[in-house]
């Protein structure tokens, strides 16, 4: 075995301060520092939520110390139009891809994924290490925008050309601003890149004796399939961006037409396409949704289950529903597209697979329910916010459905309806799978226990807040109010400004409920109660090593699999449960042929 | 941490899963017997699925400029017709050539590898020949770049020119890549460190490299 052991160990433990806790190869530390990193740009992501919606409700309300993020934005304290815009752009940009994509994929994942599969680490861990260094450089670039002498890019998180691509003779951030921003995005996709091949090949090539691919956990089969969406994904938003910055420093013409006047003056640049640029970011754009969610849906499941004390109704139709999900989200990114004036058969092309879509999202809801149904749920934190992760999932979810519809999308495109359905069913389902998996991981990550009564009081308060400020969302979109409007002059709008002013109030609580979050992740790192190794007596193999698990995650001995990964109440075991490296022969476990 | 390898678990062979059961990470390439002269290669096979993912990965970066192309092209009123460098097709001769230079090095490092060494002089040989093909490659293109612009061409004077700087800078860019791989290639096996599967992955990089170039070369000559 001495031949062996020189290939085995991929690298040592490391012993200075800057490998270990700096630029460490650990996919452990590598994970912790995704969600630290998240973790400050959604507390960023959600103070800019704070401000927008106070401009909303009050208008001419002067928010004390605001003229010290931008003079110019914000004379005298009250911000101006472009302003918004310009917070509105990096509100949902830290969001999209900061917190949603960097917390359940690329966090949790690189904690989790090579210790559910038995590896000892990933096997790229130089390149697990620049994924996250080229992420955090990703995400100074943007925050730096907000430093530069117009501020950030107002084009929205979305960039339509031409504004995003003219300069800033469109406005205010509109010239560095958008170059720092596509910058920002084409370095956060080489990030992506990495970490998704790292992802992939784990799954494939690092698994354990016994652990064949079904017998991998719900949450590593998201994260699998995430990265083969990221790959494919990020890998076509790259050159989106390269072609977007080309267009402002090099004087290209790959996104603005030809005699474009914009404020009175012609520009230069001839025959770009506009719908280029859209094509081009809502196949990435779409497909991203399905990277926000999807390992949502593989944490949720593994909660639920551990948390029901039995598997899911089935195991293997879950796992090629959220397949199904991923192929599928490639075919549908033209229902962004409806209203932008490309072919109307396009729209019937696209509005197809969006409805065929719901086929697999409504199968994994009834899986979900159905394994609920009857079952013994023992209600803890994580517990709680996986059943809020189904329950937004499906709120949001059925929105979906009118919008998959193009005549009906007419009306509701570019209202707050569109901004309901995607916060709940992207937005606030995704946080709450991530805030599902912390509550559940945290004891394995960090050797301590949170409070659990302080997670339930911030589970109701934000599930209570969420429906609070995204509900009525629905309701002024359906009455007609336009999204990314700073101020509701219109007749029509004006009967609507109370329902905003209650959405502000309820964001505004709802956002320091999150500061009991932050006070038990942190209190408890330091303060909380030792954690056992399997303290919510869970099967699957992060459970079976120490906690918090040692360098090479299993220590002395890899871990040999021999069984589905949800043995729970199996009829004549000798416990509750049966770990999945338990030898024990079972009468009759819960196998899929 | 001395070491990871310890007294390895007792296995049931017979219940485990026959197919698909995972290949125990890098150690588990070890059969079961535990017989060490049947391993060949000890090294990981992730290296080999790695290059696949990567390679998948560029190609669809490469697929998103060409449907670019494609969209950018139907319907303007600004596309010409440009007349590609001649030095292009030089240069398509001699990343072919090495890709050829590549195998034969491969043939050579594998009989070096094989026990044959005192019948292969220097594997190394042909390596370098590659990598100076690869550097003249580059070279090249640096040529007809700089060539376009002395005749006024630049990147922004019209979309075509546009197109073919951004696919043949994009081409040039990964293929500093692969040199990179050449050379530690070539310095693992001067140390005699070199493992079999990153020379395979290393290879596979540079031939896909080289089909990329013609499938570019294929596209500029019908779309440009």
């Amino acid at each position: 075995m001495h031949d062996m052991s020189a290939h085995a160990v991929q690298h040592g433990a490391p012993t200075s301060f800057l490998r270990k806790h700096v630029f460490s190869l650990d996919h452990k530390v590598i994970g912790k520092q995704y969600y630290a990193l998240a973790l400050v740009a959604v507390f960023v992501g959600m103070f800019l939520s704070w401000l927008m919606r106070i401009h909303l409700g009050w208008g001419s309300f002067a928010i004390p110390g605001l003229h010290l993020l931008s003079k110019t934005g914000a004379p005298g304290d009250v911000m101006t139009p472009e302003y918004y815009l310009q917070l509105m752009t990096m509100h949902g940009t830290i969001m999209v891809f900061f917190v949603l994509t960097t917390a359940p994929f690329a966090a949790f994942g690189n904690f989790f994924l090579p210790i559910q599969v038995g590896a000892e680490d990933m096997p790229f861990p130089h390149f697990n290490m620049m994924s996250f260094w080229v992420t955090f450089v990703a995400f100074l670039v943007l925050v730096a925008s907000f430093f530069v002498p117009d501020g950030p890019t107002l084009g929205g998180w979305t960039q339509y050309a031409p504004l995003s691509a003219v300069g800033s003779v469109s406005g205010p951030g509109q010239g560095l601003g958008v170059v720092l921003w596509a910058s920002s995005i084409a370095i956060f996709c080489i990030g992506q890149l990495l970490g998704s091949l790292n992802f992939i090949t784990t799954t494939l090539d690092m698994r354990t004796r016994g652990m064949s691919l079904m017998r991998l956990p719900l949450s590593a089969w998201a994260w699998f399939i995430t990265s083969v969406m990221g790959l494919t994904a990020f890998a076509v938003l790259m050159p989106a961006c390269i072609l977007l910055i080309l267009d402002h420093v090099a004087g290209t013409s790959f996104f603005v037409p030809s005699n474009l006047v914009i404020n009175g003056q012609i520009l230069p640049h001839s025959g770009g396409s506009t719908l280029l640029w859209q094509h081009l970011f809502w196949f990435f754009g779409h497909p991203e949704v399905y990277i926000a969610i999807v390992p949502g849906m593989g944490i949720v499941s593994h909660v639920l289950i551990t948390n029901m004390r039995r598997p899911m109704l089935s195991h293997k139709v879950l796992i090629y529903s959220m397949g199904s999900l991923a192929v599928l989200s490639y075919m549908v990114y033209g229902h962004h597209m409806f209203v932008s004036g490309m072919n109307p058969y396009s729209s019937l092309a696209f509005s197809f697979p969006t409805l065929v879509i719901t086929i697999p999202s409504a199968i994994i809801v009834l899986i979900w329910l159905g394994s609920l149904y009857g079952s013994k749920l023992r209600i803890n934190a994580a517990s709680l916010f996986a059943l809020g992760f189904v329950s937004m999932f499906i709120s949001g979810g059925i929105s979906g459905f009118f919008l998959a519809q193009p005549s009906i999308d007419i009306m509701l495109h570019a209202t707050y309806f569109v901004v309901g359905h995607f916060h709940l069913v992207m937005g606030v389902a995704a946080m709450f799978g991530i805030f599902a998996g912390t509550y559940f991981w945290f004891p394995k990550m960090t050797g301590r226990m949170m409070s659990e009564p302080l997670g339930k009081l911030h589970f109701w308060l934000s599930f209570v807040g969420a429906y609070c400020i995204f509900m009525p969302f629905h309701y002024l979109g359906i009455a007609g109010n336009v999204r990314r409007y700073q101020a509701f002059t219109d007749d029509y709008l004006i009967p609507l400004i109370p329902v905003h002013k209650f959405i502000t109030i309820a964001a505004l609580f709802t956002g320091a409920a999150q500061l009991i979050f932050l006070y038990n992740l942190i209190h408890s790192r330091f303060k909380g109660a030792p954690a056992p190794d399997n303290p919510w007596e869970g099967t699957s193999l992060e459970w079976s090593t120490a906690t918090p698990p040692p360098h090479n995650n299993f220590g002395d001995t890899m871990p040999v699999v021999y069984h589905d990964p949800y043995q729970y109440s199996i009829e004549g075991a000798s416990t509750d449960f049966v770990m999945q490296t338990s030898p024990e022969q079972l009468k009759n476990p819960h196998e899929e042929k | 941490m001395a070491t990871t390898v310890h007294e390895a678990p007792k296995i049931e062979l017979d219940r485990l899963p026959r197919t698909g059961s995972g290949n125990g990470g890098w150690r588990n390439l070890v059969p079961s017997d535990g017989d060490l002269r049947r391993i060949k290669d000890h090294s990981p096979m992730p290296a080999s699925t790695g290059i696949w993912v990567g390679l998948a990965s560029i190609t669809m970066t490469f697929a998103a400029f060409t449907s670019a192309l494609i969209v950018r092209q139907g319907g303007a009123p600004d596309w010409q017709h440009i007349s590609l460098p001649p030095v292009l097709y030089f240069n398509t001769l001699l990343i072919l050539a090495s890709s050829i230079t590549l195998e034969a090095g491969r043939r050579d490092v594998a009989r070096f590898m094989g026990g044959l060494r005192g019948r292969v002089a220097s594997p190394v040989r042909w390596l370098y020949i590659t990598l100076f093909l690869g550097v003249l490659f580059v070279a090249g293109q640096t040529f007809a770049w700089l060539e376009l612009r002395s005749q006024g061409f630049g990147l922004s004077t019209n979309v075509s020119y546009s197109f073919f700087y951004v696919l043949t800078v994009a081409h040039a860019l990964h293929l500093l890549g692969g040199l990179g791989g050449m050379v530690r290639v070539i310095a693992k096996l001067n140390k005699s460190v070199l493992r079999r599967s990153t020379l395979d992955a290393t290879s596979r990089y540079w031939h896909f490299m080289g089909a990329l170039w013609l499938y570019l070369l294929l596209l500029l000559w019908m779309k440009l």
